[in-house]
């Protein structure tokens, strides 16, 4: 069943850049995909379509039964509950804890404080940072930043998880760490996932599904694709 | 219950913010104060006018004199034209010989000259004394009234209260606009104090969008810290709502000039005015974080 669903969507920019070009994908419940281009392709543009940060100028996009081009400002909200989003910056609350952070998320969704308190351990755990709930962000490394936001990004059981360049400011060891997570994630809960990278060593060692975009257009999809020099 | 709980931690993050912005809020809180002072003198001052000329109107009335020629059936119908005039609001008669009564019971001096005023030889007047609806059409009233048969002559105070009752008018007019606009501009203030908050909390609102918190529960911390400045900024007005008025009326003992300008008695008006200034200073603090927000934010 897909949970994704774009239909000759098209991302035209006021500035007259054409970021996307008819573009048209459906992807499956519980997949891992892999979007990867050179700069300016269009695969940040996408995974901020896909979170109604950005809208269409053309074409369809359906998350989840959602209508994301046609959704109004006032109800993004609704499509952002259903996913989780991780950035290559991480976006911490400095000023707040690991836990406080990664609770912040069902905070001010309304969740019950028992419900928090549940659920935000169980979401470090996974990412393998329940001893340093107490820490505050400048006192973990790059790597377990990292892992504080994906904590964040799947606090709420997120059908989707949308990254950007979640492993561009680490190490490749650092970033097969993050990679082990995000496998482990997708394959526990069921998460689909949407990487945007342009890891080469990441996307050829995890052999999973991948979208390869160049200038806006899409230019391969395989489902155990490699990184396609093309880009 | 959801709706509750997120509203308690609106209220916990507007109580954060204001004391984490410290500085920030003391500066809103500040001009807030000296805005709604001076709001406070306005409405003061303001309903204190309105207060003059509702006392002039109680006391104004048109005197209106008959002639010695007046037969009691001239009296009647002069009574008909008053009374079908649209402005006169009650009237009362008093024929020359109950005047004469009057005069007669108030004084025995008057008792033994007035005996010998008998009929067309008396120099009293069968009289109406009239009270109208609209004051400030008192001359057109009386002139018409003059215009009656039998009207020889209409007394009503005119010159001094034409004046008096415009130049009342005109401060009461004035006094609106300056509440009006000191509003306005407490609105802009709080605005931009606001902004300067949301300026330095974008991160956390960044997040929270992602997140998937809705418009509601991003703007309500803020439009609650509006409301919490301009609570706190109506204590000092109000403090000196109750004490200064309070002085003032004392030191003037309860009128300005003359009797007939009487200052409002400072119970309950005090109480009342510090109720008005306090929903002023709430209200204006959350229109203007309101404002903030939306055009900040735009959401």
């Amino acid at each position: 069943m897909d949970l994704i669903n774009l239909k000759n969507v098209e991302k035209k920019y006021k500035n007259g850049v054409t970021a996307i070009y008819d573009l048209s994908i459906s992807l499956k419940k519980g997949s891992f995909t892999f979007v990867i281009g050179g700069s300016g392709s269009g695969k940040s543009t996408l995974i901020k379509m896909l979170y109604r940060e950005e809208k269409p100028t053309k074409g369809q996009i359906n998350v989840g039964g959602l209508n994301v081009a046609k959704l109004r400002n006032k109800k993004v909200y609704k499509l952002r509950r259903k996913l989780g989003i991780v950035f290559q910056d991480y976006r911490l609350l400095p000023k707040q804890t690991v836990y406080e952070n990664v609770a912040f998320a069902m905070e001010v969704i309304g969740a019950k404080k028992d419900v928090i308190r549940k659920k935000v351990l169980r979401a470090l755990e996974e990412v393998g940072l329940k001893n340093k709930i107490h820490n505050y962000p400048d006192q973990l490394s790059g790597g377990e930043q990292q892992r504080v936001a994906i904590a964040r990004a799947i606090v709420n059981d997120p059908k989707l998880l949308l990254c950007d360049e979640p492993t561009g400011n680490l190490d490749p060891e650092r970033s097969m760490e993050i990679m082990k997570v995000l496998e482990d994630i997708n394959k526990s809960r069921g998460t689909t996932i949407i990487m945007a990278t342009h890891d080469k060593d990441i996307v050829n060692r995890m052999k999973k599904q991948v979208i390869t975009l160049k200038d806006g257009h899409l230019v391969e999809f395989k489902k155990k694709g490699v990184y396609n020099e093309i880009v | 219950m959801k709706l509750f709980r997120m509203l308690k931690r609106s209220i916990r993050d507007a109580f954060k913010s204001a004391i984490r912005n410290f500085s920030l809020s003391l500066a809103s809180i500040s001009c807030i104060t000296i805005t709604l002072i001076i709001v406070a003198i306005a409405i003061m001052a303001s309903l204190n006018v309105q207060n003059f000329t509702k006392v002039i109107e109680k006391d104004l009335t048109i005197v209106v004199f008959l002639d010695n020629e007046a037969t009691p059936e001239d009296a009647e119908l002069v009574k008909k034209e008053i009374k079908n005039n649209s402005n006169v609001e009650s009237y009362t008669f008093k024929s020359k010989d109950e005047v004469k009564k009057q005069m007669q019971e108030e004084s025995d001096v008057f008792n033994t000259v007035l005996d010998g005023w008998e009929g067309k030889e008396s120099p009293l007047k069968d009289t109406f004394q009239v009270k109208v609806k609209k004051v400030e059409d008192i001359a057109k009233t009386a002139n018409k009234i003059k215009g009656i048969e039998h009207v020889s002559v209409v007394r009503y105070g005119e010159g001094m209260v034409d004046k008096m009752v415009s130049a009342f008018s005109s401060i009461e007019k004035a006094t609106y606009i300056v509440v009006i606009a000191l509003v306005v501009v407490t609105v802009f203030l709080i605005i931009n104090t606001i902004k300067l908050t949301i300026s330095a909390r974008r991160r956390e609102i960044s997040i929270m969008r992602l997140v998937g918190a809705s418009n509601f529960t991003i703007k309500t911390p803020f439009i609650i810290e509006g409301m919490i400045l301009g609570l706190f900024g109506s204590i000092v007005p109000v403090i000196f709502t109750t004490y200064g008025y309070l002085a003032f009326y004392n030191h003037f003992d309860g009128h300005l000039f003359s009797d007939l300008i009487r200052l409002i008695k400072p119970e309950p008006f005090i109480y009342n005015t510090s109720v008005v200034v306090v929903i002023i200073g709430i209200l204006v603090g959350m229109v203007g974080s309101a404002g903030a927000v939306r055009k900040y934010l735009k959401i």
